[in-house]
């Protein structure tokens, strides 16, 4: 069982993805450099959080094309697991592999925060085995993390229970005071709709042991390697 | 020849520097102002194509990269003064 870390040139939560896989969990983990163009022999990947390009244009613009995400669309077309944390989730939408868009914090600050989530679906190979309604204790840090998608998109998000996380205060209320950065109903993370593919801004590889002031992003690491041993056996 | 793209976030997509700007100009007793909404400007130089052809590179390359459809718009002007 191996996971594929992808680092492009201004990645910068590669390291601490890394680790939470390799030492936390204890699976396999590797770098893949973005200019490689195959994904074979990986089980799941991880696009990291960072400043891809320095955030030309617009966050993850230009990594989208990179020879890597076209890879990354067959393995997720394959139906194999792929998360993007971050600046990973801001690549996902821009190559369109999620739909919606990220515009600027309604705050118009940067947010550095530990955040609560409650879990919307299980059925994400991320999620597996934690219920709807689950409180997660994970930070936040970005400047771009307003969740954009006109109206339509988001009521089909709902309906279709692709939206995996959602801002909320220590009690599990989603409310407006709860969300960071003014996201269209509280969304903090949503799944294509066949499930295998995640985006979330909040970053659980920052917060896998308790020494990091919670080990709640350790559970969607480990969700993934037991939805993997269940693939697999 | 030259050729000047706009994006601009679409009508219905909040634009919170737009609001920010907007209010610190009513700070500076610019009144007056009833909205200001943030965009990118961006001059490209081509090769000599055509104006037709040049519209249909730029309207691809906005499309697949300079401008995300989902919550922005575009304007491709070619020609002009440099």
């Amino acid at each position: 069982m191996k996971t594929a870390v992808l680092v492009f040139p201004g990645s910068n939560c590669d390291h601490d993805a890394y680790h939470a896989l390799k030492h936390v969990v204890g699976i396999d983990a590797e770098f893949v450099w973005h200019k490689r163009s195959s994904l074979e022999g990986f089980d799941a990947v991880v696009i990291p959080g960072g400043f891809t390009y320095g955030d030309y244009l617009r966050t993850g613009a230009m990594a989208k094309l990179s020879p890597v995400m076209g890879a990354v669309r067959r393995f997720a077309e394959g139906g194999g697991p792929v998360i993007g944390i971050c600046n990973g989730f801001q690549i996902l939408l821009e190559a369109g592999l999620l739909p919606g868009a990220m515009i600027v914090n309604d705050s118009l600050r940067f947010v550095c925060d530990y955040v609560h989530l409650r879990a919307g679906t299980d059925r994400t190979p991320f999620t597996r085995g934690i219920p709807e309604g689950t409180i997660l204790k994970i930070p936040v840090a970005h400047y771009q993390g307003n969740y954009y998608a006109d109206e339509e998109t988001l009521s089909s998000l709902e309906e279709r229970g692709q939206v995996v996380f959602r801002y909320c205060d220590p009690h599990g209320n989603v409310t407006r005071e709860s969300n960071p950065n003014g996201s269209a109903r509280n969304i903090a993370g949503i799944c294509n709709e066949a499930g295998n593919v995640l985006g979330m801004m909040p970053h659980p590889e920052r917060c896998a042991e308790e020494a990091m002031g919670s080990a709640d992003g350790r559970r969607l690491f480990d969700a993934m390697v037991a939805w993997l041993g269940e693939r697999t056996a | 020849m030259k050729a000047k793209i706009y994006v601009t976030l679409k009508r219905g997509v909040l634009d919170p520097q737009g609001k920010a700007i907007r209010a610190s100009l009513s700070h500076l007793g610019i009144d007056g102002v009833e909205d200001v909404r943030v965009g990118k400007f961006m001059e490209i130089t081509l090769k000599e194509i055509g104006a037709e052809e040049a519209r249909r590179r730029l309207d691809e390359a906005c499309r697949r990269l300079l401008a995300n459809t989902v919550i922005e718009e575009y304007r491709i002007e070619i020609g002009g003064q440099g």
